[in-house]
């Protein structure tokens, strides 16, 4: 009785710790706290199943699980570049739908005649499960592999997914009936629901991966919502409903920061057609050298970098940190402009420049930039294309017309250090670029800034 | 499954979605990478529910091993979960508060 009390004490305390662990985010300074609380919390509620009544044996294999799993995840943890989080983040997705579909699995296999009510919610595990692990490791090779990550089309696609779609649900349906409560049914939901996780990121584009991975994020609560239904366990319902929460908010976020709604990236295929509309260019573009970037920026008073996913390619945030501290120290006001959809993942500009020791608190969002660029002497775009195109602001029959921009155009010089002419993802010309006050630096970005650095240290 | 036990699973999954809103829409968008990833390690909370069909009665060998890989899974999550959120809130530091 007094065990049953503390272990149910124990599951309260994990619930209070993973919530004041996300209330504790909503600032920088007590977040990494919030982060032990609610690991300790989960320490706890591990410890506390382990010694529940029912768990009766196969200690030696649940060891064995814990063991291999903790030990990939300090190692993985540890080593992994932060220009490489989408792809961690979406490894965990992908373990995490796989351990959903697999709870899922077992418990139709150790109680294959439930209620509708249970067999409902093992269904759901295993759909959401394998559609999010499948998801995640396209997401993953999508991020790690550059050449696959343009979108995928098969023949007749969105024909073909709605046919999977509709099947895997028939066979949720099948399941309900003791008559097909038999092993095959899971068989074909497992391999439909992969299917289905395969076939929804293939069509989408690397650039779109921000919203996938918010996606996944909320797809893999559901799965844990379901897996905490299947074992009547509600630590694991709150638990995937904050995921479940943040999914839909990221998303969300992502979503109006392109300007783009869900099934439009959903549907993908964006920038597979030819000709994307564009907006006029004209003019001649300005090139510069290095020498002639050190002699603008050394007469400015402020500076503001816009950083894209350029700059995680090169891994060039070290160096712009550098340039910035050389910048500061000779009283230049120095300031960065983080555009949402910047780089790969929600916040993954931020990770960058946090890891290169840049102070959170010059960070700032593209509405919170905007206001102050017309007041900036020089503006510095790092590797960002789309985020920075005038089209998206002035031309109404641009593809990307409407979606918020930071207005670099606003400040008195740009200076875009960029690889090559060549056209962002969504293959649409960029204005700026020919912009009366823009200067474009060719070259590689880390590379280039490195150079400028050198130039102010002489 | 019966009704009382369904009813106030869902009822806590109500509060738990409602709350979990108001919570997440007050972390600022700096965070919004570190907030992914500690959240990817409080889902795997299915750990728990993978070592109790683990370690619970009436397994066969298939179910036992699937058991092993979930918790396998489950438990990456856990770990790298939540020790890359912490090497990346290490980071962020403000001007002087080093």
């Amino acid at each position: 009785m007094i065990r049953e009390l503390i272990i149910n004490l124990s599951f309260l305390f994990a619930v209070f710790s993973f919530i004041t662990g996300v209330k504790m985010m909503s600032k920088p300074d007590t977040a990494e706290k919030g982060n032990l609380l609610s690991g300790l919390g989960m320490l706890v509620a591990t410890i506390a199943t382990l010694c529940q009544k029912n768990i009766i044996g196969g200690f030696s294999g649940i060891a064995l699980g814990l063991v291999l799993g903790g030990v990939a995840g300090v190692i993985a943890a540890r080593y992994v570049k932060m220009t490489s989080m989408p792809e961690m983040v979406a490894l965990l997705h992908g373990f995490g739908g796989s351990a959903s579909l697999l709870v899922g699995t077992i418990s139709f296999f150790l109680m294959p005649h439930s209620d509708a009510l249970t067999t409902i919610t093992i269904f759901l595990a295993i759909a959401v499960g394998g559609i999010t692990f499948a998801g995640s490791i396209i997401a993953w090779a999508k991020l790690r592999d550059f050449s696959i990550s343009k979108p995928t089309m098969l023949p007749a696609h969105h024909f073909f997914s709605l046919i999977v779609m509709l099947s895997l649900i028939a066979s949720g349906v099948l399941l309900c009936f003791p008559q097909y409560q038999v092993n095959s049914t899971v068989y074909m939901m497992i391999a439909l629901s992969l299917l289905m996780g395969l076939m929804a990121v293939l069509p989408i584009g690397g650039a779109d991966m921000p919203v996938v991975i918010s996606l996944l994020n909320a797809y893999s609560g559901v799965a844990v919502c379901a897996t905490g239904f299947v074992i009547h366990n509600y630590l694991l319902i709150v638990a995937g409903a904050l995921l479940g929460a943040n999914g839909t908010i990221l998303t969300r976020v992502m979503c109006k920061a392109m300007n783009r709604s869900l099934p439009n990236i959903i549907f993908g295929g964006f920038g597979t057609k030819v000709a994307a509309k564009g907006g006029k260019t004209g003019g001649k573009v300005a090139s510069i050298t290095v020498e002639d970037a050190y002699a603008i920026l050394e007469a400015a008073n402020s500076v503001v970098f816009v950083p894209g996913y350029g700059m995680a390619v090169s891994q060039a945030q070290h160096a712009v940190k550098e340039l910035g501290a050389l910048l500061e120290d000779k009283g230049c006001d120095v300031k960065y402009a983080i555009h949402a959809v910047a780089g790969r993942m929600p916040g993954h500009m931020n990770v960058l420049l946090a890891e290169a020791g840049v102070s959170y608190d010059v960070l700032l969002e593209t509405d919170d930039i905007n206001p102050l660029l017309e007041a900036t002497d020089v503006c510095v775009v790092i590797g960002a294309n789309d985020t920075v195109n005038t089209s998206a602001r002035d031309d109404e029959s641009s593809s990307i017309y409407g979606m918020p921009i930071i207005n670099c155009d606003k400040a008195k010089t740009v200076i875009v250090l960029k690889r090559s002419m060549g056209s962002g993802f969504a293959g649409i010309e960029n204005p700026l670029f020919f912009a009366e006050n823009t200067r474009m630096l060719f070259g590689d970005a880390k590379a280039t800034v490195q150079a400028l650095v050198g130039e102010f240290k002489e | 499954m019966d009704t009382g036990t369904a009813m106030l699973l869902m009822l806590v999954l109500m509060l738990a979605i409602y709350l979990g809103f108001v919570l997440i829409s007050k972390v600022p968008s700096t965070l919004h990478t570190p907030l992914m990833s500690e959240l990817n390690a409080i889902s795997g909370i299915t750990l728990l529910g993978a070592i109790e069909t683990t370690g619970g009665s009436g397994n066969s060998s298939i179910t036992y091993i699937l058991g092993v890989i979930a918790i396998a899974c489950a438990a990456f999550n856990v770990v790298g979960g939540y020790l890359v959120t912490d090497r990346m809130f290490k980071m962020f530091t403000k001007k002087g508060a080093k």
